[in-house]
C-alpha cells in the first residue's frame, strides 16, 4: 500500500468528518432560520434549483413548512452526540470485558465469552427497539440501548488479542521483572490492543450513527419536535410523493457520515499495519 | 445426510431456545411500565386492571409467570396480544410466510450476486474489472440496509415510478390465497401476473436486505477462491486444458465456499433482523413489521412469540449451514 | 525419430530481472524418456512449467522457442493451446495429496476429460476410467471411481493421476518429480508403472527428477542442468559411463535420500560449483 493512497483515505474521511462536526458544533450560529419555526405557507416548498423556489429555504420545506436545511443542520448534534458518546463508552465497556477476559482466562474467560454468544443470538436491530420501547425514548436511552448491544463487537477482538499478547515472551519477562497483573495489563498489553480498538471504534461511530437514525424513523429517539435525521426521514417518507427531497437530504448527509468513518477506519488500518500484524 | 447429526442438532437446540425464552422474559419484565395501563379505556377502575392482569397472567411473581407461560406454550399456546387481542400463535403463524419469503428470496439473491461478482473478480484479477468490483464492494459492505431500502423507494418508487413501495401484492388483483406462502402458492397454481406483482413488492425490500450479505459474500469468498485457484489440483485442471472460467466453478468453488458460508450462516441473523425495518420501511406484511409495532405497543405476550420464532429460524438456518459442510467437503461426511 | 518435443534456446526469467533458465535446448523423441536433471534451484521444474504454460506469475519466457509436432507453443492461442493441453500434453505432478480435488469424486476428475476431449458420453468415460484404473493396477476399481481422494493412499493417489494423464492418450508428458513425495517402497512401484503405461502407450516423456538413480531407472536421454544451463547431454549409458565426472558425483552426493540421515546431504561445493559452470561452456561451445 502506497503512503498516498493511505493519505488520501484518512484526509477525506477526516475532513468530512471535521466538517460535519463543525456543523454539529457551530448549528445555532450556521443555521439560516429557526428548525423548529413552521411556516404553513411555505409547506412542501422545494429546493432552490427548481421553479417557485424561496431563496431564503435554500433545501425548501417539510410538510409543517419548516426549513430543511436549518433541521439538518440541527440534526448533526443528536448524530455525532450518539456516535461519539456511544462510540466511546461501547469501547470502554467491551475493551474492559475483553481485557479480562483474556487476561485473567478460567472462569472469568468462559463466563464473558458465554455472555457474547447469547448476546450475539439476538437480532441487533430489534433488540435495541426492544430496549429503547422499555427504558424509554430519549438520546441517553439510544446511548444505552447502543453500549448494551454492541459491546460484544469489541469484546470479542480485544479477547482475542489479549490471549495472543499474553502468550508472547514480553509478558513473560514483565512478570519475571516483577511487575503487578493489573500494572502489565495497562502498560504492556493495552498499548498494543490500543490500534485495534481505534479502527473498531470508527466501524462503532457509522454503526451508532445508523441505529439513531433508525430509532428516531420508528420515533424512539428524541421527541419528535427537534429536528432528528431519522425522524427526517420518517416524515419525508409519509410525503415522498410531493416532496421527495425532504427524504432525500437527511439520507444523504447519514450517507456521508457513514462512508467518511468507513474512509477513515480503512485508512487507520492500513497506517496502524504494522502493528495489527494483519 | 446423516440422520444422527439432525437429531443431535435439534436436541442442541432445545436449551438454546430455553434461554432464548427466560431471557425475553425476564428483560421484557423487569423493566418499568404498565402495558394494562395502557390498554385500558379512560375511567376504569382499580378492579378493571387487576382483573386484565389475570387475563394476561401478569399478576404473581417472575418465576409464576414464566412457569405458567412455559406451561401453555408447550401446549401451543403462546397468550393472547395485548393490542390486537387475538391469539399470538395465530398471529405470528399468519405474519410468518410472508417474512420467510422475503428473507430465501433475499438471501438467494445475496448469494447468486456475491457468488457471480467474486468468481468475476477472481476470473479478472489484476485487471479492471477486478478494481470495479472491489470499488463497488468496498462501498457497499460501508451503506447498511436502512439506508438502501429507502433509496431504492426513492429512485424506482418515486423518481422513476416503475416499482410500488408498500405492501406485499396489489389488492386490485383480487387474488384469494389458500396458504400464506404467497409467491409459492401462485408460482405452483401458475398465476403469472400474481406472480409478476408478487415480485415486483417483494423485489426493493429483497435487494435491502440482499446487498449488505452479498458484499460481505463477495469479500470471504473471493478470498478464499483465491487462495483456491493456487492449489496443485487447480494447477492439475488447467493442464487437463479446462479454461478458467470453468476451473473456477467446477474445481475451486465448492472448495472456497466453507468460510463464506460459514459466514452467511452468521449474517443470516442480520438478514432476518433487517426484515424488522425494512419491512417496516415498505409496509410489508411479515412478522418484522409486527415486532416493531409489537415493541411500541408494549405488547408483551407478542413480543415473545416474535422473539421466540426468530430464534427458531436461526436456529433452522445454523442446522441447515451444518448440514451443507457435509455435502461440501466429502471429509467431513465420516 | 521424430521429435516430439522440442526446445530451442528457451530462456526463462524473472520479471525483475534475472535468469532461471539461459538457452536450453533439448529434444524428446516418439517413444522416448528423457530426464532432465539438476538439483533444486537448477531450472528444471521451470522448463517443465514452461511446456505446460503454467510458469508463476512473477516469472516470463523471455525467448526461445518449444516445438510441439511443428507448433511453437510460445506462439499459440490461449484457445489452441488449452485444446492440445489434457489431450496431447499431460502432467504427472510432484505430489499426489495436493493433486486431485479433495471435493469431487475420483471418476469426475477422471471422466471430465475424456468427455471434454474426446466429447464421449458419460457411460463411455467411465467405462474408459474403470479400464484405466484396472491397467495402472488399481484392486476394486470399480468401488474407487465412486471414492474421495481423502479415502486413498498416497500410492493409489498417484495411480490416479497417472492414470489420467494417460487417459487421452497424449503423444507426450510432463512427470515432474513424480514420486519425490512418496515413500521408497512406493517410488519404486510407481517408477516401474510409469515405464510400463509408457511403454504401452509409446508416449514421450519429459522426466524431471532430481535424484540421478531414478533417472538411471527409467530414462533413455538425459539433460543435466545446473543454475539453468545445460552441462551435459546424451544418452543414459554415455552419461552414466561418464558419470564419474565430479559434477554428476556432486549431484548425486546433493540428492536427498529417505533412505539415509539428513547429514549425509551435500551441497554442492564452490569448486565443483566452478567446475559445473565451465562444464556448461564446453557444453555450449561443442553445441553451437
Amino acid at each position: 500500500m502506497t503512503g498516498a493512497r493511505l493519505n488520501w483515505r484518512i484526509a477525506v474521511g477526516g475532513g468530512a468528518l471535521l466538517a460535519l462536526a463543525v456543523i454539529a458544533i457551530l448549528a445555532p450560529v450556521l443555521a439560516p432560520v429557526d428548525p423548529l419555526e413552521q411556516d404553513l405557507f411555505l409547506e412542501l416548498l422545494p429546493p432552490w434549483w427548481q421553479a417557485d423556489a424561496d431563496p431564503t429555504r435554500a433545501l425548501g420545506a417539510d410538510s409543517l413548512g419548516r426549513d430543511v436545511l436549518s433541521r439538518l443542520i440541527h440534526a448533526a448534534r443528536p448524530a455525532l452526540t450518539v456516535a461519539v458518546v456511544a462510540g466511546v463508552l461501547t469501547m470502554l465497556l467491551g475493551t474492559a470485558l475483553g481485557l479480562l477476559a483474556g487476561y485473567m482466562g478460567g472462569m472469568v474467560d468462559v463466563l464473558i465469552s458465554r455472555l457474547v454468544d447469547i448476546w450475539t443470538s439476538f437480532p441487533p436491530v430489534l433488540l435495541a427497539i426492544m430496549l429503547v420501547a422499555l427504558i424509554g425514548t430519549g438520546l441517553h436511552s439510544v446511548i444505552i440501548a447502543i453500549v448494551l448491544i454492541d459491546w460484544t463487537r469489541f469484546c470479542r477482538v480485544v479477547r482475542s488479542e489479549t490471549l495472543a499478547q499474553t502468550q508472547m515472551e514480553y509478558i513473560d519477562a514483565a512478570v519475571i521483572g516483577g511487575l503487578k497483573r493489573g500494572v502489565i495489563l495497562f502498560r504492556e498489553v493495552l498499548p498494543n490492543v490500543l490500534p485495534l480498538v481505534i479502527v473498531l471504534l470508527t466501524l462503532e461511530m457509522s454503526i451508532a450513527i445508523i441505529v439513531e437514525a433508525i430509532l428516531s424513523f420508528v420515533g424512539l429517539s428524541v421527541s419528535s419536535d427537534s429536528p432528528t435525521w431519522g425522524g427526517m426521514i420518517a416524515e419525508g417518507r409519509q410525503v415522498i410523493h410531493q416532496a421527495w427531497w425532504v427524504m432525500a437530504f437527511p439520507m444523504g448527509l447519514i450517507l456521508i457520515a457513514v462512508l467518511a468513518l468507513n474512509l477513515l477506519g480503512d485508512g487507520l488500518k492500513t497506517a496502524l499495519d504494522p502493528v495489527l500484524r494483519r | 445426510m446423516s440422520g444422527h447429526l439432525l437429531l443431535r442438532r435439534l436436541v442442541q437446540a432445545v436449551p438454546t431456545l430455553f434461554g432464548v425464552s427466560v431471557v425475553v422474559f425476564v428483560l421484557v419484565r423487569v423493566v418499568p411500565g404498565n402495558p394494562i395501563a395502557m390498554m385500558l379505556p379512560p375511567g376504569a377502575t382499580l378492579e378493571d386492571m387487576e382483573r386484565l392482569r389475570q387475563a394476561y397472567g401478569l399478576d404473581g411473581s417472575i418465576v409464576e409467570q414464566y412457569v405458567i407461560w412455559l406451561g401453555q406454550a408447550l401446549q401451543g399456546s403462546f397468550g393472547t396480544s395485548i393490542s390486537l387481542r387475538q391469539d399470538v400463535l395465530e398471529l405470528v403463524l399468519g405474519r410468518l410466510p410472508a417474512t420467510l419469503e422475503l428473507a430465501v428470496f433475499a438471501t438467494a439473491m445475496a448469494i447468486a450476486v456475491g457468488v457471480l461478482a467474486a468468481t468475476t473478480g477472481v476470473l479478472f484479477r489484476g485487471r479492471w474489472p477486478e478494481t470495479v468490483i472491489d470499488a463497488v464492494n468496498g462501498f457497499t459492505l460501508a451503506v447498511p440496509d436502512f439506508i438502501w431500502a429507502l433509496a431504492l423507494i426513492l429512485v424506482f418508487g418515486v423518481l422513476l415510478p416503475v416499482l410500488p413501495i408498500s405492501g406485499r401484492v396489489d389488492p386490485r388483483l383480487g387474488t384469494e390465497f389458500a396458504t400464506g406462502f404467497y409467491l409459492t402458492e401462485a408460482l405452483v397454481s401458475a398465476r403469472f401476473t400474481v406472480v409478476g406483482d408478487l415480485l415486483a413488492h417483494m423485489i426493493m425490500p429483497a435487494i435491502a436486505l440482499a446487498l449488505p450479505l452479498a458484499a460481505i459474500i463477495t469479500r470471504v469468498l473471493k478470498n478464499s477462491l483465491a487462495e483456491a485457484m493456487v492449489q496443485d489440483y487447480v494447477m492439475i485442471a488447467r493442464v487437463k486444458g479446462f479454461s478458467r472460467w470453468r476451473i473456477i466453478w467446477v474445481e475451486a468453488l465448492r472448495n472456497a465456499s466453507i468460510p463464506a458460508l460459514t459466514l452467511t450462516g452468521v449474517q443470516f441473523t442480520f438478514l432476518v433482523g433487517g426484515t424488522v425495518l425494512v419491512e417496516k420501511i415498505f409496509s410489508y406484511p411479515g412478522i418484522g413489521n409486527m415486532a416493531i409495532d409489537a415493541v411500541i405497543n408494549r405488547d408483551l405476550p407478542l413480543i415473545q412469540g416474535l422473539i421466540l420464532s426468530f430464534a427458531v429460524i436461526f436456529i433452522v438456518v445454523n442446522l441447515l449451514v451444518d448440514l451443507s459442510y457435509g455435502w461440501l467437503n466429502p471429509r467431513l461426511r465420516s | 525419430m521424430s521429435a516430439i518435443l522440442d526446445i530451442r534456446d528457451l530462456r526463462v526469467t524473472l520479471r525483475r530481472g534475472g535468469h532461471l533458465v539461459r538457452d536450453v535446448s533439448l529434444s524428446v523423441n516418439a517413444g522416448e524418456v528423457h530426464g532432465l536433471v539438476g538439483e533444486s534451484g537448477a531450472g528444471k521444474t521451470m522448463i517443465a512449467r514452461a511446456v505446460l504454460g503454467i510458469l508463476p506469475d512473477a516469472v516470463k519466457v523471455s525467448g526461445g522457442k518449444i516445438g510441439f509436432r511443428g507448433d511453437d507453443l510460445l506462439q499459440l492461442a490461449p484457445k489452441r493451446f488449452r485444446a492440445l493441453l489434457g489431450r496431447e500434453i499431460a502432467l504427472i505432478p510432484q505430489d499426489p495429496l495436493t493433486g486431485l480435488n479433495p471435493a469431487r469424486r475420483i471418476s469426475a476428475q477422471m471422466t471430465d476429460m475424456l468427455r471434454h476431449h474426446l466429447g464421449q458420453s458419460r457411460q463411455e468415460a467411465r467405462a474408459n476410467a474403470l479400464r484405466l484404473l484396472q491397467e495402472v493396477q488399481i484392486r476394486d476399481a470399480g468401488q474407487v471411481l465412486d471414492r474421495y481422494p481423502h479415502e486413498l493412499s498416497g500410492g493409489m493417489r498417484q495411480r490416479v493421476l497417472i492414470a489420467i494423464a494417460f487417459s487421452a492418450e497424449p503423444s507426450l508428458i510432463v512427470a515432474d518429480e513424480p514420486t519425490t513425495a512418496l515413500d521408497v517402497t512406493v517410488q519404486k512401484q510407481i517408477l516401474r508403472l510409469i515405464r510400463q503405461m509408457q511403454e504401452r502407450h509409446g508416449t514421450a516423456v519429459l522426466f524431471v527428477t532430481h535424484d540421478l538413480g531414478v533417472v538411471a531407472k527409467v530414462c533413455h536421454q538425459v539433460t543435466v542442468l545446473h543454475t539453468g544451463q545445460v552441462v551435459e547431454q546424451g544418452g543414459i549409458a554415455e552419461i552414466m559411463s561418464t558419470g564419474a565426472a565430479p559434477f554428476t558425483r556432486a549431484l548425486m552426493g546433493a540428492t536427498p535420500r529417505y533412505d539415509q540421515p539428513a547429514d549425509a546431504l551435500h551441497p554442492v561445493p564452490a569448486h565443483i560449483h566452478r567446475e559445473l559452470l565451465a562444464a556448461a561452456r564446453r557444453f555450449d561451445e561443442a553445441n553451437p
